[in-house]
């Protein structure tokens, strides 16, 4: 373990994480979220305004602190990193300007990255199928998207009773409305992929 | 007044009365609207939460689509919204973030072109008092709360037009519209958003909240300008209503739909039969609309 950060070093000291388990997720995460999650003082002003608290396992404050620690698998493995709706609450009050839904959007990248054993899987499922849509068609083709979404959670069942009415109301097609580039929109996707992972 | 339109994916879907109220309230206010030619998704949440680079690149293609037009970009869903402004920032002041979105795209941009919500072009574009001149059919009597939601004004360095704790762009709009606003507390809290795909229950508690807020704060009626939000508090209503106690039916109606009304435009043009709880009988009172349906779907 190195102390070659530690405190008492002046202001780079300061700003630098302390490496004492080891592990790099607070440098992993600043960089894949431009966020300086460093800053985090633990005023717990994002923990308080945010709408899904109550069935979070970890307070967003608390996904902060853990960042902080280094405590990966906690982290990677929670089920808030999955819960945030990216209401930006907490983005927009941070008292230091941390960007923390972006901290979430890294948190949910990394975890898929390093194949972490979600505790549910639903929300990598609905992404999955949603860019799976757009890939394929362009834009969202939402009864595909549906379907392919439900066939992987294997729920077929809910919702299904609203289906009739959306259709009646000229609210879901039966057929894809594909965008004219669609080529552009897959090339887009190929090299998105290989950007991943680039610095 | 001339904008390249970006209707997005759900207004081609479940917000099908966006699309169509936000056409025809721009028409009779003399706002032409012509679609990016060849649009696509935006990304939207399942892209920033899954990969960054497609993120920013899919917003850049459709910016740079609209850039051949000349004029700036209009955005009625507010996530679709916020996703094209995000780009646009990051391309704008990061070139790192710039060099990335060209080499994925394969063109140049500099994150340039403007883009605007429909809401910010009617109040400060159009102006509340040029809106009020053209109102044929005030919504008399009719009390609204206006629900903003999270990405129309957050967060303020990216999206800007209005207040991000307590907006009143809507308000305006709807005071023009001859209706009276009600002053609550839930302006911006959040719906759920996407959380409808995967966690019902959550969004049910939330608009359940909401529903109850708008409500007890005396409105007859809510008003939306954001796809998600509009399919969260009104298809889910009976939803929320079975699983945190029973709710009063309250119409969730798109504010460009009672904009619409009050300016003299018919229901069948804006879709005010698309909606699950129909706002007909509450709409009468006010004479905006017949108290029922002349067509079939209500």
């Amino acid at each position: 373990m190195t102390r070659e950060n530690s405190p008492g070093k002046g202001e780079e000291g300061m700003t630098q994480p302390i490496p004492w388990n080891g592990s790099r997720l607070l440098e992993e995460v600043q960089q894949c979220s431009g966020a300086q999650v460093s800053a985090c003082f633990q005023c717990h002003k994002c923990s308080t305004g945010c709408p899904i608290g109550p069935e979070m396992d970890f307070l967003p404050s608390q996904i902060m602190r853990l960042v902080h620690l280094g405590a990966e698998s906690e982290v990677l493995a929670s089920r808030s990193i999955w819960l945030c709706a990216s209401c930006e609450a907490c983005t927009t009050r941070c008292p230091m300007a941390i960007d923390i839904a972006a901290v979430m959007d890294a948190l949910r990248i990394l975890a898929i990255e390093r194949r972490i054993d979600l505790p549910d899987a639903r929300g990598k499922q609905f992404h999955r199928s949603f860019l799976g849509s757009v890939r394929r068609h362009g834009r969202v083709y939402e009864m595909g998207m549906m379907a392919a979404y439900k066939l992987r959670i294997r729920d077929l069942l809910s919702d299904v009773e609203k289906v009739p009415e959306l259709v009646a109301q000229g609210k879901l097609s039966l057929l894809p409305n594909r965008s004219g580039d669609i080529r552009q929109v897959r090339e887009i996707f190929r090299r998105s992929k290989e950007e991943e992972g680039k610095p | 007044m001339k904008y390249a339109f970006f209707p997005g994916c759900s207004l081609e879907s479940t917000a099908r009365p966006f699309d169509l109220s936000t056409r025809a309230v721009c028409r009779s206010l003399g706002i032409a609207l012509e679609d990016i030619p060849g649009w696509v998704c935006c990304g939207s949440t399942p892209a920033h939460a899954s990969n960054d680079s497609l993120a920013v690149a899919l917003p850049a293609l459709n910016l740079q689509k609209a850039q051949a037009a000349g004029v700036p970009v209009m955005v009625a869903c507010a996530s679709c919204y916020a996703r094209l402004r995000t780009a646009n920032h990051r391309i704008a002041r990061a070139p790192e973030d710039r060099r990335r979105a060209e080499r994925v795209t394969g063109h140049p941009y500099d994150g340039g072109v403007e883009v605007r919500h429909v809401l910010d072009v009617l109040v400060n574009e159009l102006g509340p008092d040029r809106i009020r001149a053209k109102v044929r059919q005030p919504l008399t009597g009719l009390k609204v709360a206006c629900y903003y939601g999270c990405l129309l004004t957050r967060p303020p360095e990216i999206v800007a037009f209005d207040d991000p704790e307590h907006p009143s762009s809507m308000d305006e709009l709807m005071a023009a519209a001859g209706a009276e606003t009600v002053d609550w507390p839930f302006k911006t809290e959040c719906c759920g958003a996407s959380l409808s795909m995967t966690n019902s229950e959550i969004v049910c508690r939330l608009t359940h909240r909401i529903l109850s807020m708008a409500r007890e704060s005396g409105a007859d009626c809510l008003a939306v300008a954001c796809p998600l939000c509009q399919v969260n508090l009104d298809l889910r209503q009976a939803d929320a209503g079975k699983a945190h106690g029973a709710l009063p039916p309250m119409p969730v109606l798109y504010v460009t739909q009672l904009l619409g009304l009050a300016l003299g435009l018919s229901a069948d043009v804006l879709g005010i039969d698309a909606l699950t709880v129909s706002p007909r009988t509450l709409l009468a009172k006010c004479g905006a609309v017949a108290p029922t349906s002349a067509g079939g779907i209500a």
